[in-house]
């Protein structure tokens, strides 16, 4: 077997793409510094979200399966910030990073991961089922690939609405999230096939760890180490970047959405990242070694831009430490906020089964937080 | 008072989709054939011409896709109906059908709801043999979240279609081949037939037969024998499967005492033996014998004319059955 190469990201050079575009990533400006502290304070956020959820994992505060996105913070908050707030936004069951990012409060994602009444799925849903409509966030999906059909639908919506019932243009982008391992998922490829042919705007945005839960990309994928060869077969434009840098992210992305928008056309976006931790929390790692794991944790997304904004002057090391103090000490009142929330009624358990009410279905609602949001709390989170 | 007029069950289906689509726009059809095929069987006929290609969207063989195309389009607030060219093939896009449409709405606590309906053909067509026979209503119907409707003539399929379309929730439509043809009264002004209620096709005193879309068919054959042995049946059309009329079985059970379900699926933890175990838990001091199934056969659906007909739930099986339960009437 060949031999791993930790930094086999770093050859396969800054950008492929397939077929020729106009798109100039470099000429993207790099924005001023409050953008660039609120992405630093997202992926800090998630991070820390991320190390607590863990924790309470090990406590039983949280059941079921937990997936965790340390390490590819940078690809949920640079391609996110790249978006409008109303373009959707879907994805597998990693999803705590890319709802935080869209704006979820974490205390109602903490209710969530706990089964309690405040979570944004009133603790039906859980860790692998986040759903955020106010934030245009589409979940959440539990079984592999199978957010990308749904992906392709919520472009079709919008395309649909802006240009068959709105007689306008087509307005809008869809980020559809997957991993390297949905890549051999035949929803994966149907979904592609239906957005070529529907000139549907979205983005397949492949969040390349390099392992489909513990299988390596090259033992599960033909053709693996240039993934982009699958858009061509649907006549797609595609590129890989890299995905530890989110200042990239955020410029590669930002040319992406404006084409999609533009034309009309699906993208197919290969985003080269890491997963620090394993695939859920009972995950030994046993394939791979402690040394490919040290290698990629020195291209750390968080520390990358924090030495980013050192180095240009525009933050000190104090300021960082105070900014991650600051997220500590929120996510550590998030948790305790949805430690004291209730765990849900039973009557609970024959609600939201149906719109309407029979037999012992009781109908549905919107979940708590979505009815204080709309008496004027809350808002957009802190995004870009 | 409008002329009553006799179309066919498919045109009745296709009505109900074009009236839903004229005063609607958020409703759209698409599958396999649906456009410029004008449907696999001439059910959209015609509705590529009204409505225009982008309403009337002709889809890849990728039934998991789209599928999950219609599912994710609810979500932004679209309703959209899929049309299956056979629900045998709905078995490719089981995850999507059974894992998202019916249970959005849990997973996501109340934020998004899924109004779609899912359409085809079901059961056995005529010696299409054992992969494109399929009656997926005893598979599917275990699932909660979704409604199921199962017409049995052109009235029924448009007022029942229409409501589907109308409905907030995921409404699969099981529609047979072998009906598709069939001509029937269906008023020229607007109706809907809401979902969940059964309707009594015949009237009788001696034994209730319940049936579901095909198997009313094989209930009248079956009921006009025994009415020459002096055996009266009370035929109900269910009409819908979830939500179930158990209350319209109940009341004909406690006229009759006799009761036997006729479903088109197979038996093993069926529609019909949960009809069967609802029947023995309400009217379990009404019944004078046990509930009497009849099924398909428990084998695979064979290709041979005589075989297939014979695996079928069929009349003298019916006339079997309710002569074994009311022998001591």
């Amino acid at each position: 077997m060949e031999e791993w190469n930790p930094l086999r990201w770093m050859t396969r050079g800054t950008m492929s793409t397939t077929t020729t575009t106009n798109l100039k990533a470099h000429e993207v400006p790099i924005p001023g510094l409050d953008v660039l502290k609120g992405w630093l304070l997202d992926m800090l956020r998630i991070r820390e979200f991320e190390v607590r959820a863990m924790q309470a994992y090990q406590n039983k505060l949280a059941g079921g399966f937990l997936h965790v996105y340390n390490g590819q913070e940078a690809v949920a908050v640079g391609c996110i910030a790249a978006m409008r707030h109303t373009d959707p936004v879907i994805t597998a069951y990693r999803d705590h990073g890319h709802a935080l990012a869209r704006g979820l409060d974490p205390k109602i994602g903490f209710a969530e991961l706990f089964g309690r009444i405040d979570g944004c799925a009133k603790g039906k849903g859980g860790s692998m089922h986040f759903f955020d409509r106010d934030n245009h966030m589409f979940g959440g999906h539990g079984i592999v690939g199978a957010q990308c059909p749904l992906g392709t639908g919520l472009a079709f919506a919008t395309k649909y609405t802006d240009e068959v019932i709105n007689g306008g243009k087509s307005e809008s982008v869809t980020a559809c999230f997957l991993g390297d391992g949905a890549l051999n998922q035949g929803s994966v490829h149907e979904a592609m096939n239906l957005a070529a042919i529907y000139d549907l705007p979205i983005i397949f945005c492949v969040e390349n760890n390099r392992y489909a839960m513990g299988t390596a990309i090259d033992r599960c994928t033909a053709s693996g180490d240039q993934i982009t060869n699958r858009a061509m077969a649907f006549d797609m434009e595609a590129r890989t970047i890299r995905g530890m840098d989110v200042i990239e992210v955020y410029r590669e992305m930002t040319e992406i959405v404006e084409w999609v928008r533009g034309e009309s056309r699906p993208f197919f976006l290969d985003i080269d990242t890491y997963r620090f931790k394993g695939h859920s929390m009972s995950d030994p790692r046993k394939y791979r070694t402690h040394e490919e794991e040290v290698e990629f944790e020195a291209n750390d997304p968080i520390d990358k831009l924090s030495r980013y904004l050192t180095s240009s002057k525009l933050m000190t090391e104090e300021d960082i430490k105070a900014m991650s103090k600051s997220v500590r000490s929120e996510i550590r009142e998030a948790v305790a906020w949805a430690k004291q929330s209730p765990v849900p009624d039973v009557s609970e358990l024959h609600h939201d089964v149906y719109a309407d009410s029979w037999g012992p279905f009781t109908g549905t609602s919107l979940p708590r937080y979505m009815l204080k949001e709309q008496t004027g709390e809350g808002g957009d989170g802190d995004g870009a | 008072m409008a002329m009553a007029r006799e179309i066919e069950f498919r045109e009745a289906l296709r009505e109900a989709m074009s009236e839903e689509m004229r005063s609607d726009p958020r409703v759209f059809l698409l599958g396999e054939e649906v456009a410029e095929y004008h449907g696999a069987y001439k059910v959209s006929k015609g509705m590529l011409e009204e409505f225009g290609p982008r309403r009337v969207i002709d889809t890849p063989i990728s039934e998991s896709g789209f599928a999950g195309m219609g599912i994710g389009a609810t979500m932004l607030g679209l309703r959209p109906i899929v049309e299956f060219m056979s629900w045998s093939f709905s078995l490719v896009a089981a995850d999507q059908i059974m894992n998202n449409a019916p249970k959005i709405l849990y997973m996501s606590g109340g934020q998004f709801g899924c109004p779609i309906v899912f359409r085809g053909n079901d059961g056995a067509g005529g010696q299409l043999g054992s992969t494109h026979s399929w009656c997926v209503e005893s598979l599917y119907a275990n699932v909660p979240g979704l409604k199921m409707i199962i017409p049995s003539d052109p009235h029924d399929a448009k007022g029942l279609l229409k409501s589907a379309i109308r409905d907030e929730n995921p409404v699969f439509c099981l529609e047979s081949e072998r009906l598709l043809s069939i001509k029937g009264d269906v008023p020229e002004e607007e109706y809907v037939i809401p979902i969940g209620e059964a309707v009594i096709r015949r009237s009788g005193t001696d034994c209730t037969l319940v049936g579901f879309g095909r198997t009313v068919y094989f209930c009248e054959q079956a009921a006009e024998e025994l009415a020459k042995e002096g055996i009266e049946c009370e035929i109900l059309d269910m009409r819908s499967i979830r939500p179930l009329d158990l209350d319209a079985i109940i009341t004909s059970v406690r006229k009759t005492n006799y009761c036997v379900v006729v479903d088109q699926s197979w038996s093993f933890a069926s529609i019909g033996s949960e009809v069967a175990a609802e029947v023995h838990k309400a009217c379990f001091d009404d019944l004078d014998n046990h509930v009497h199934r009849v099924h398909s056969d428990d084998v695979p659906a064979p290709y041979s004319h005589d075989l297939e007909q014979e695996m079928l739930p069929h009349a003298r099986k019916i006339c079997e059955a309710v002569r074994s339960a009311t022998y001591n009437a």
